[in-house]
C-alpha cells in the first residue's frame, strides 16, 4: 500500500507520520509542499504541525500550497485523505470538509489522552475495527471544532461525525470535551467518507512505551481496509 | 558623535573600562566601536565577575566530548552518538515582557544546540516566580508558560520536564531557565572556530531589525522603576522562521560546506562574528551593507547591536556559496554573504564603502576584565531545637494536606499540559516523573534528563545548598534507572557587586564543583546570570542544575507510579529526622532558620549506584527519590500516581513519628520490590552497606499511615492535584 505524507514549512509530525504509516507497512513517500505532482497513493496525509506557522489562520496558507490542487483532486477523485491536527485545519480550509477549528474554549495550548468514540463504520478509516472507544492523545491550540446549525444538521443527517469526545465508557459529555468542539466533535468525513479530519493523534499512540497503543489499532486496521 | 567616558558610562561600562578602552585601542572608540565594546564587555557576555570561579568545576571526563566554551556541551552516549546539550537564562527580559522573553530563550537554547549540528529532541525549564499573593505573579507564571509552549511546539519539540517554584524572592525578578537537548552523530558535530582564509562569511535566517538592541546589557543590570522603558530591548521570536532555520541549517550540515556556525544570541552579530575569529585566530571582515535589514536606514551600530532572532553565522568552504543558497531559499530563509575571513585579526566594519569600526580581536576577547570581587563566606546557621510537644500536638493527616497542596510541592500538570511533550514519538516518561525520557529515535537506549534547583537550601547554605543540588539531580536520574553522565547549569544570582550575594555565587559554585567531581558528573555547559535584583534586594541564590543520564535498554526504565499490590516499599539511605529548611518546618512551623540537610557525597554515590545495581537485576518496579516535603511527600505522589494504597509499617526509627515523616534528609530513594526478591535485594543491600528499612506493604486503596491514620487515595489526589489549576483560574 503507498501513502504519501506532505511536509509544509513548519510542518512538524510529518516524520512521526512517516514513522508509523511504515510501521504498520505502508510504503510512504514524503511529499515537499511545493511540488506539483503527487506520487501514486492509496493515502495520503496532511500531517500536525504549524504549517506557515499559522500565520493568518491555522491551516488557510497550506491549503493555498502548490501541492494542494493535486490533494484535492485525489480527494474529489475518491482517493484517501486524511488530515491529523493541523492537517484537519489545512482540511476545514480547502473546505474538503465543513466547519470551522476555533482557539480552545479555555484558550490554553492542550496535550494529553482523550477517549474518543466511534460514530459511524461504514468508511475505509473505521470499519472492521473491533473497538468503539479509542484513546488517543491531543496536542492543539486549535482544536474547537465549530460549524452552523444548518451545517451541523448537513453533517449529522449525511453521518460525518467521525469521532466525539468521551470518558473511558464511552459518554460523551461536556466535561470530557478538552477544547470546547461543538456536541464534542473531535474529527469529521466529507460526505463521501473519504476525507477524515481529525484532531487527535493516531501517530503518537502505536508503542506501549508511548502513550498507548490504540493507534496501532488504528493503523493496522486502517492498512486492511485499503488492501 | 563623540564618544566620551559619559556615553560609556550609558552603556553600561564602568569608568575604568572606558579608561582601558582607550588604552588597548591607543585612541577614543567611535560609537559602534564602543557599542561593541559595550556588548562584549557586559557581564552577560564575558563573565567578567564569574570566570575566575567557574574555572574551578571539573568539567572532564570520559564522556565528555565538549565541555565549556563553544555554544553547548557534548557527551558521549555510545554507538557513535552524542547528546548536545545546555540550559540557559532568559530572566530580564521574561519579567519586562513573559511571553516574549520565554519564547525566546527557549528559541535561543534551541539555536545553541542545533548550531553544533544536533537535532533538539528534548526541552525542559525550570521557572520561578514570586509568592503566589504578589499582583504581578499570575500574569507572569501564565505569560511564560505560553511562552515556553508557543515556542517550543511550534518547533515540534517535546517539553519533557521541568520545575516550578513559587518564593517572595522573586517578587521583581522571576527566573526563566530554558534547557534543551540535541541528538547528534559524534563525526558530524559542528563549532564555532573559524579557520582559513578569505572564507566567505554567510548571514542566513530572519532579516535584522531594531528589536533587542543592548538586550545583553539590560540583563547586566538590576531592574529599577524605570523597567518599563526597557521593554524595547526584549526580542520578538518567530519559532515558524526557527523551523525552517533549524531544518535548514541540519540539511546544509548533512554535506560538507561548513566550517564553522555560530548562532546569533546575545549581542548578535558583533558577539557571533568576534566569537568565531577569536577561536580561529583570525581577523573577520564585514560590509554591512550586505546585511539583510528588516527596517530602513539601520545604521552600523545597530546593525551590530540587534538581538533580532533566528540568525546564524556561517563560514563556508570557497565555492559552496551556491549549494548553500539552494537550500536556504528553498526553506525561504535570507542568505547573504557579508564578508570574509582574512589574517588581519581585526574586526573590521564597513559601511557605505567606508570604514566604521576596527578592532583587533584579541583586546575584545582576551583583554576583557575579569573582577575578583570581593565575597563573603556564610557561617553554618545553628541547629534549632524543636520541642516533642510542639511536634506531637500536630495531626499527620493536617500537615501531609497542607504540604501536598503546597504550591512547591503540587501538581504542575496545569503548566506541562500546555507544552506538547508528545510530539517526535519517543517521550517514554513525560513530565510529572523524576526525569523526562525520550528514546534516542530508532535505537534501544534512552536520555534521561532533569532540572533541579533547592534556592532555600543554598540561602541558607550556599556550600551545602550547591552540593545539594547536584546531588539532587544525580537522585532524579537514577531513579529513572539512567546512569547519570554530566550537567549543565545556570547559576541565577543577586548582584555580584554585593559581598553577600558573590558570596553565595562562589560557594554554590564551589559546592556544585565538589559533588559533580565526587560524582564523577563533570558540567559540560552552562551559563551565569547575575544582578537578578530590584534596587536593593536580590533573589535567592537560585542555582539551576540540568542533569542528563543514559538508560542502555529503554524497556528498563523505572518509573514512581507504584506497580502491584503485596509488593513491599523500602527506604534506602538513613532518616535522621533533619527538619531545619524543610517544607515541613517552613510551613508548618514557621521557622525559616538553621541549616539545610547535611549532603553525605560517599552515601549518594554508594546509594545511587547500589539502585542502578538493583535496577539492573529487574528487582525495581518503581522507584522515587525522597526530597521536598520528605519521606510522606514521596510515597504520597507514589500512591497517587500508581492509583494504590500503602500500608505503612511501624518505624523501628527512634525519632518522632512528624519527623521520620517529613525531614529532608538527604540520600534517600524509595523502591518498590517483590517479596519473592526480598532476601536477594536485601543481600546486595547489606554487601554494599547501603542503609535500608521496610515502609510498608502495597494495598489495593487507602494509605494507612498508623493506627489512628487513613488517608484515600482520592484524599491524596484532591490534594495535591488542585492547588495550581484553581489558582489559575
Amino acid at each position: 500500500m503507498k501513502s504519501s505524507v506532505i511536509t509544509f514549512p513548519g510542518s512538524n509530525c510529518d516524520r512521526d507520520m512517516d514513522v508509523a504509516l511504515k510501521k504498520f507497512g505502508f510504503n510512504n513517500k514524503m511529499v515537499w509542499h511545493d511540488d506539483n505532482e503527487l506520487p501514486k497513493s492509496d493515502l495520503v496525509v496532511l500531517p500536525g504541525g504549524f504549517s506557515y506557522g499559522d500565520y493568518l489562520r491555522c491551516g488557510s496558507m497550506a491549503s493555498k500550497s502548490k501541492i494542494m490542487q493535486s490533494v484535492i483532486n485525489f480527494a474529489k477523485s475518491g482517493g484517501l485523505v486524511m488530515g491529523i491536527c493541523n492537517g484537519f485545519q489545512i482540511l476545514v480550509e480547502t473546505g474538503l470538509v465543513p466547519g470551522v477549528l476555533l482557539r480552545n474554549k479555555y484558550l490554553e495550548f492542550i496535550c494529553k489522552n482523550v477517549f474518543v468514540k466511534l460514530d459511524n463504520k461504514e468508511n475505509t478509516y473505521f470499519k472492521n475495527l473491533n473497538k468503539d472507544i479509542l484513546e488517543f492523545h491531543i496536542a492543539h491550540n486549535e482544536g474547537n471544532y465549530f460549524c452552523t446549525k444548518d451545517q451541523l444538521k448537513e453533517i449529522k443527517d449525511n453521518n460525518q461525525i467521525a469521532i466525539y469526545y468521551c470518558n473511558k465508557e464511552g459518554k460523551i459529555e461536556d466535561q470530557y470535551n478538552p477544547n470546547g468542539s461543538i456536541k464534542n466533535i473531535a474529527g469529521i468525513f466529507n460526505k463521501e467518507k473519504n476525507v477524515l479530519g481529525m484532531m487527535p493523534h493516531p501517530e503518537r499512540m502505536i508503542d506501549q512505551s508511548l502513550s498507548g497503543e490504540d493507534g496501532s489499532i488504528f493503523f493496522k486496521n486502517l492498512i486492511n481496509n485499503i488492501k | 558623535m563623540e564618544v566620551n567616558e559619559q556615553i560609556a558610562i550609558d552603556h553600561g561600562l564602568k569608568s575604568d573600562e572606558y579608561k582601558k578602552i582607550c588604552q588597548l585601542l591607543k585612541r577614543t572608540p567611535n560609537i559602534t566601536e564602543l557599542g561593541i565594546f559595550s556588548a562584549m564587555w557586559n557581564e552577560h557576555c564575558s563573565y567578567k565577575s564569574s570566570r575566575l570561579h567557574l574555572k574551578k568545576l571539573p568539567t572532564k571526563g570520559k564522556k565528555v566530548i565538549q565541555g565549556p566554551g563553544e555554544n553547548a556541551g557534548v557527551i558521549d552516549i555510545e554507538d557513535g552518538d552524542a547528546i548536545v546539550f545546555k540550559i540557559e537564562s532568559h530572566n530580564h527580559p521574561s519579567f519586562i515582557e513573559p511571553y516574549q522573553g520565554a519564547a525566546t530563550g527557549v528559541g535561543g537554547i534551541m539555536r545553541d544546540v542545533f548550531t553544533m549540528g544536533a537535532r533538539p529532541i528534548a526541552n525542559l525549564n525550570s521557572i520561578h516566580f514570586g509568592s503566589p499573593q504578589h499582583k504581578k505573579t499570575k500574569n507572569l507564571l501564565r505569560g511564560v508558560v505560553h511562552g515556553i509552549g508557543g515556542y517550543g511546539n511550534c518547533m515540534g519539540v517535546p517539553t519533557i520536564a521541568g520545575q516550578t517554584s513559587f518564593d517572595s524572592s522573586y517578587n521583581g525578578n522571576i527566573l526563566v531557565n530554558a534547557m534543551t537537548l540535541g541528538l547528534v552523530k559524534k563525526n558530524k558535530i559542528f563549532y564555532s572556530k573559524a579557520a582559513g582564509l578569505n572564507k566567505p562569511v554567510i548571514y542566513v535566517g530572519s532579516k535584522t531589525g531594531r528589536d533587542g538592541i543592548h538586550g545583553a546589557s539590560m540583563a547586566s543590570a538590576s531592574f529599577d522603576e524605570k523597567i518599563e522603558e526597557k521593554k524595547p530591548t526584549v526580542q520578538v521570536g518567530d519559532p515558524f522562521t526557527e523551523k525552517l532555520l533549524l531544518e535548514a541549517c541540519l540539511e546544509l550540515m548533512s554535506g560538507d560546506s561548513i566550517i564553522a556556525i555560530q548562532d546569533m544570541g546575545a549581542a548578535g552579530l558583533t558577539s557571533s562574528s568576534i566569537e568565531m575569529a577569536s577561536k580561529g585566530n583570525l581577523g573577520i571582515e564585514i560590509d554591512l551593507n550586505k546585511v539583510p535589514c528588516r527596517e530602513t536606514k539601520m545604521t552600523p551600530y545597530e546593525i551590530m547591536l540587534s538581538e533580532s532572532q533566528e540568525r546564524m553565522l556561517i563560514v563556508l568552504e570557497n565555492g559552496k556559496e551556491e549549494v548553500a543558497k539552494k537550500i536556504f531559499d528553498k526553506w525561504n530563509l535570507d542568505f547573504a554573504v557579508i564578508g570574509k575571513t582574512t589574517n588581519s585579526k581585526n574586526i573590521e566594519l564597513f559601511f557605505n564603502r567606508e570604514q566604521v569600526a576596527k578592532i583587533p580581536v584579541n583586546i575584545l576577547v582576551e583583554n576583557s576584565p575579569m573582577y575578583d570581587r570581593k565575597w563573603k563566606k556564610s557561617k553554618l546557621p545553628k541547629k534549632n531545637k524543636i520541642k516533642n510537644e510542639i511536634l506531637n500536638k500536630l495531626k499527620i493527616k493536617d500537615v501531609l494536606k497542607k504540604i501536598l497542596s503546597n504550591q512547591n510541592i503540587c501538581s504542575k500538570e496545569w503548566i506541562w499540559q500546555q507544552y506538547d511533550h508528545t510530539v517526535m514519538g519517543d517521550t517514554i516518561q513525560k513530565p510529572g516523573g523524576d526525569s523526562g525520557v525520550v528514546r534516542v529515535h530508532g535505537t534501544n537506549k534512552a536520555v534521561a534528563a532533569s532540572v533541579d534547583s533547592s534556592a532555600v537550601y543554598c540561602w541558607a547554605h550556599p556550600l551545602t545548598g550547591g552540593k545539594q543540588v547536584v546531588a539532587e539531580s544525580w537522585r532524579n536520574l537514577i531513579s529513572v534507572g539512567a546512569k547519570p553522565i554530566a550537567i549543565t547549569n545556570c547559576l541565577n544570582f543577586g548582584s555580584p557587586e554585593k559581598e553577600e550575594n558573590m558570596g553565595e555565587f562562589v560557594e554554590c559554585v564551589q559546592g556544585i564543583g565538589e559533588a559533580s567531581k565526587y560524582l564523577n558528573f563533570p558540567v559540560v555547559s552552562g551559563n551565569v546570570s547575575f544582578y537578578n535584583q530590584t534596587k536593593e534586594v536580590g533573589i535567592k541564590p537560585t542555582p539551576s542544575i540540568g542533569g542528563v543520564g543514559l538508560i542502555k535498554d529503554y524497556t528498563k526504565m523505572i518509573s514512581m507510579d507504584l506497580k502491584e499490590i503485596d509488593n513491599l516499599v523500602l527506604i534506602i539511605g538513613k532518616t535522621e529526622g533533619h527538619i531545619d529548611q524543610s517544607l515541613f518546618a517552613r510551613t508548618i512551623l514557621d521557622e525559616k532558620n538553621g541549616p539545610p540537610p547535611e549532603v553525605n557525597l560517599f552515601n549518594e554515590k554508594n546509594n545511587g549506584e547500589t539502585i542502578l545495581n538493583l535496577i539492573d537485576k529487574g528487582y525495581v518496579k518503581s522507584a522515587h527519590d525522597i526530597s521536598l516535603g520528605g519521606l510522606l511527600v514521596a510515597i504520597s505522589k507514589m500512591c497517587i500516581k500508581g492509583n494504590k494504597g500503602i500500608k505503612i509499617s511501624k518505624s523501628k526509627n527512634l525519632i518522632n513519628e512528624i519527623e521520620y515523616f517529613f525531614a529532608e534528609d538527604q540520600g534517600r530513594y524509595l523502591i518498590e520490590v517483590n517479596k519473592d526478591d526480598l532476601k536477594e535485594v536485601t543481600k546486595i543491600l547489606n554487601k554494599n552497606s547501603v542503609h535500608h528499612e521496610e515502609l510498608g506493604i502495597i494495598t489495593q486503596n487507602d494509605m494507612i499511615i498508623n493506627e489512628k491514620t487513613k488517608v484515600t487515595i482520592d484524599e491524596l489526589k484532591s490534594y495535591y492535584t488542585n492547588w495550581l489549576s484553581k489558582f489559575m483560574s
